[in-house]
């Protein structure tokens, strides 16, 4: 030994850097509950029932784009479509409903019911995230530009489907069997909102899929080491395809979701969603290098998003203070995540 | 032969001591790559740093040059303590260095290059003239007749090495550290370099000379400093020792490597894999791989010995599906490969434990449990999930049978130690259940104990009638462990030998030669020979 250290007290040391990264890995939530302990003292209506149901059903809507987006992140790309993305669903649910498809070969227009057209607007998803993986993985295009070009030609068909304008007044029309939209954003079970169930299977799906089937474990491997994972007979470019339709048909979801509880779809639905997104994933410890984070963190990542936002709104906070605060608190986060990747690696030192 | 000890060696030329490293110690995540290290560079003399690959030379010299800060130990200058923390630091000092692969940029001139990143300015602006002034006079020192505005994508590799002396010299180098500097040398330019390497001794300056070449070490050599696993091992001067001495300080004892019983298997089982006129063309002209044949049998161990660049590693990817532009038949337990992905070539049978761990062989986020079932996650499907017991089954398995040491099968690949490291890799191959293993320098930076635990595994493995094939540039290895040894130059076949007939000499000469009839006198020509002139440089 050279170092000062006797054994034990390098034993010790080691322990408590292995204490030190345990908590760090928990650093997520433990900010959430430090937010949520810090808004129920100051604002006596943010730890009600009903408080607590709205901030959830507002998490979800992002929540279940950023379930996607981890897959994406995980794999070291990224998406900037899915607000886009979400928008164009939203919009082509309320043609589906307003106007329904239009086949002028056949001189007839096709109603569709409501599961019909959340089955269609979600294939509508996985398209527009199987166009961005096949520039990704075909063109070899970097994911941030070629992205970047889907969020603006989205938001042009978007902008396109209905001139520009708003579809009002999704309710459906009962003589053509296309009723019940609402009840995707307003609906109930068990007194709570639909959304939240939704975002509940999302998540439960996405971390049942990351941590569990061969799929997730070929997702993290190529996010961490891209050739060693083409060497160990992964499929990379297959992969890379999946991440991005799964975030596509996570970005629809969120765009039915959000039509429905409008009851009204609106060309600009989603903008700058894809931020929020990948704020909740980079919260929740995901490294955007790729090959590190877990779907369970995005959850409380965008928990973290979701109390900031509504707990600042309780205590009266001016808009462009909320964005600043939000903006540290992602800042934070990425600093947190380097200390602890140094601290590991101290870790794994001091034990070699 | 008898060295001093290097204790007295110190005493008396303490006064001629321009740069000391003193117990060194450099820890990386699980190795420990130099283990209290002193090293002595002498003014005006070539000192020479020699040991096996994973010696801890590179590392030692990373030390030196500010590239790297030690983890402890100190290093001394003219007897004043110096902490390097970049090469900015070291060159200030008066430590320049020398890549193997050089730095220099192709698309700037020969002055522009020198004073890369300390230009001459004249309020602000870039002095060209005064650059080209100084260039020429450094040039001159060196006899160089070159213009200072020539490109160096212009110049010949030696040349280009000489750029690099001048660039060090500009900076009034009193030590230059020089990586391998004749490996991509002619027979010529080497003379050239040791002209003025003699040259820069009578100027007073200190080279620290890093060479596998052992002959070229006694040659222009002055003092020799061997490193053996990352600890020192011997010093002393060069006038002193001859090769047989340099090699057993180098390799610590008699050779170690395991050998096995031979002749008992060879080409009696059936044929496993069978590889013929592969052809890699090069990007622009040549080829990387050259009408390359052999055959693999079950239960033998085939080794390839080659030279850098020999094309080894490139046979290894076109065998698992990387190139699709490669030409030939590979034929696998009597199927024909067709143009599979990596996937299916793995799922039919072969695969690959590649040479760069770090980069192709783990992934190091996932742990070690993660790692070795990479490969063959679809073997312990439940419905379409993983079933955590068979995972865990076969980890348990493979960490027991390769005697991987880990604490936990959960804890991070980054980690273990490099043997282990590579046991696991060995471990993920292994676990696609393959016929036909490929090992690229599976003993690369791991330590003599983990190396032989590594060529127990082969035996063990081949004798279970696995067809083995590795990669090697050690000839220690490649003369004790396989059943045959087939040479690679050039990316052409020059010789094929079995394990008793096969001498060091025999192998080495087969491994420089530049194509077969150099060597057997057959004839061998092709087509394409004729169609691509100049394939051979």
């Amino acid at each position: 030994m050279t170092t000062a250290l006797s054994p034990s007290a390098e034993s010790a040391s080691v322990s408590r850097l292995t204490i030190g990264v345990f908590l760090f890995r928990l650093r997520a939530f433990i900010a959430l509950l430090i937010l949520m302990g810090i808004f129920t003292l100051l604002t006596r209506s943010f730890f009600t029932t009903e408080n607590l149901i709205i901030l959830v059903g507002q998490t979800a809507i992002n929540a279940i784009m950023a379930v996607g987006m981890t897959f994406v992140i995980l794999t070291g790309g990224i998406d900037l479509s899915v607000g886009s993305t979400v928008g164009l669903a939203a919009m082509v649910s309320g043609l589906l409903i307003d106007r329904g498809l239009e086949l002028p070969m056949f001189g007839i227009v096709v109603y569709f019911n409501v599961p019909a057209i959340i089955v269609l607007v979600l294939c509508l998803g996985i398209l527009v995230g199987a166009f961005n993986g096949l520039l990704v993985t075909r063109f070899n295009v970097a994911p941030f530009i070629a992205t970047l070009g889907t969020l603006y030609v989205a938001r042009g068909l978007a902008q396109l489907s209905n001139g520009g304008a708003t579809f009002p007044n999704l309710v459906g029309n009962p003589g053509l069997g296309n009723t019940g939209f609402p009840i995707l954003g307003a609906g109930t079970i068990l007194g709570i909102p639909i959304v939240i169930w939704i975002m509940i299977l999302f998540t439960a799906l996405g971390w049942f899929v990351a941590g569990k089937t061969p799929f997730g474990r070929q997702v993290y491997a190529v996010g961490g080491n891209e050739r060693a994972a083409e060497l160990s007979g992964i499929y990379v470019q297959r992969i890379k395809m999946a991440v991005y339709m799964i975030c596509g048909m996570c970005a629809a979801m969120t765009g039915l979701v959000t039509a429905s509880q409008l009851v009204a779809a609106h060309p600009a639905t989603g903008e700058s969603y894809e931020l929020n997104a990948i704020a909740a994933v980079v919260l929740g410890g995901t490294s955007l290098a790729g090959g590190r984070g877990t779907i369970w963190g995005t959850l409380i990542g965008a928990l973290v998003i979701g109390v900031l936002t509504n707990g600042l709104v309780l205590l009266g906070v001016q808009e462009f203070w909320k964005k600043v605060i939000t903006g540290l608190v992602i800042i934070l986060a990425v600093v947190l995540d380097q200390l602890q990747a140094r601290l590991q690696q101290r870790l794994a030192l001091k034990r070699g | 032969m008898s060295s001093p000890s290097p204790s007295t060696q110190r005493d008396i030329s303490q006064n001629d001591v321009v740069l000391a490293a003193e117990s060194i110690r450099k820890v990386f995540p699980g190795t420990t790559a130099l283990d209290r290290v002193n090293f002595n560079v002498y003014r005006g003399k070539v000192n020479v740093l020699v040991g096996e690959n994973g010696a801890g030379k590179s590392t030692l010299m990373k030390i030196l040059a500010g590239v790297e800060l030690p983890t402890s130990g100190r290093l001394l200058m003219d007897g004043h303590e110096v902490t390097f923390r970049n090469t900015r630091e070291a060159s200030k000092a008066g430590v320049g260095i020398i890549y193997q692969e050089l730095n220099l940029f192709p698309n700037l001139n020969i002055a522009e290059n020198i004073f890369a990143g300390r230009e001459i300015t004249r309020i602000d602006v870039v002095d060209h003239g005064a650059q080209e002034k100084l260039a020429r006079k450094i040039l001159d020192r060196l006899e160089q007749p070159l213009s200072p505005r020539t490109l160096v994508s212009d110049l010949r590799m030696g040349q280009q090495q000489i750029v690099e002396i001048a660039k060090a010299l500009s900076q009034n180098v009193r030590v230059l550290i020089m990586d391998e500097p004749t490996s991509a040398l002619t027979a010529a330019e080497t003379e050239a370099l040791f002209q003025i390497i003699a040259d820069l001794k009578a100027h007073g300056v200190a080279i620290v000379y890093i060479s596998h070449k052992l002959e070229e070490l006694l040659r222009i050599g002055d003092h020799i400093t061997v490193l053996r696993d990352g600890k020192f091992a011997a010093e002393a001067p060069a006038a002193d020792v001859d090769i047989t001495w340099i090699i057993e300080k180098m390799v610590g004892r008699t050779v170690r490597t395991p050998s096995r019983a031979h002749g008992a298997v060879k080409h009696s089982g059936k044929e496993l894999l069978k590889v013929h006129d592969l052809t890699l063309p090069r990007e622009g002209k040549g080829f990387t791989l050259r009408r390359v044949s052999f055959s693999l049998y079950e239960g033998e161990i085939l080794a390839i010995y080659g030279l850098m660049g020999a094309g080894r590693t490139e046979l290894f990817e076109c065998l698992m599906g990387l190139h699709a532009e490669a030409t030939g038949e590979i034929t696998l337990a009597g199927k024909v490969l067709r143009r599979e992905p990596i996937f299916d070539r793995i799922a039919s049978g072969i695969t690959l434990v590649p040479e760069d761990r770090q980069r192709l062989g783990l992934v190091q986020q996932l742990s070690v449990a993660q790692n070795i079932t990479l490969a063959s996650l679809r073997h312990y499907l439940r419905s379409f999930w993983i079933s955590d017991r068979e995972e865990h089954d076969a980890v348990t398995r493979m960490i027991k049978e390769l005697a991987i040491k880990v604490r936990s099968p959960q804890q991070p690949i980054t980690s273990l130690s490099g043997g282990n490291q590579q046991k696991v890799v060995v471990a993920k191959s292994l676990l696609t259940r393959p016929k036909v293993l490929l090992l690229d320098e599976p003993t690369r930076g791991i330590d003599v104990g983990a190396k032989a635990e590594i060529f127990q595994i082969i035996n063990r493995l081949a004798n279970e009638g696995l067809g083995i094939l590795f990669v090697s540039s050690e000839l220690p290895e490649v003369l004790a462990i396989p059943d045959r040894v087939l040479v690679l130059s050039r990316g052409r076949v020059t010789g094929a030998f079995d394990h008793s007939e096969a001498t060091e000499e025999l192998l080495v000469r087969a491994s420089s030669a530049h194509r077969q009839t150099d060597l057997l006198g057959v004839e061998e020509t092709g087509i394409r020979d004729h169609l691509t002139p100049g394939m051979h440089n």
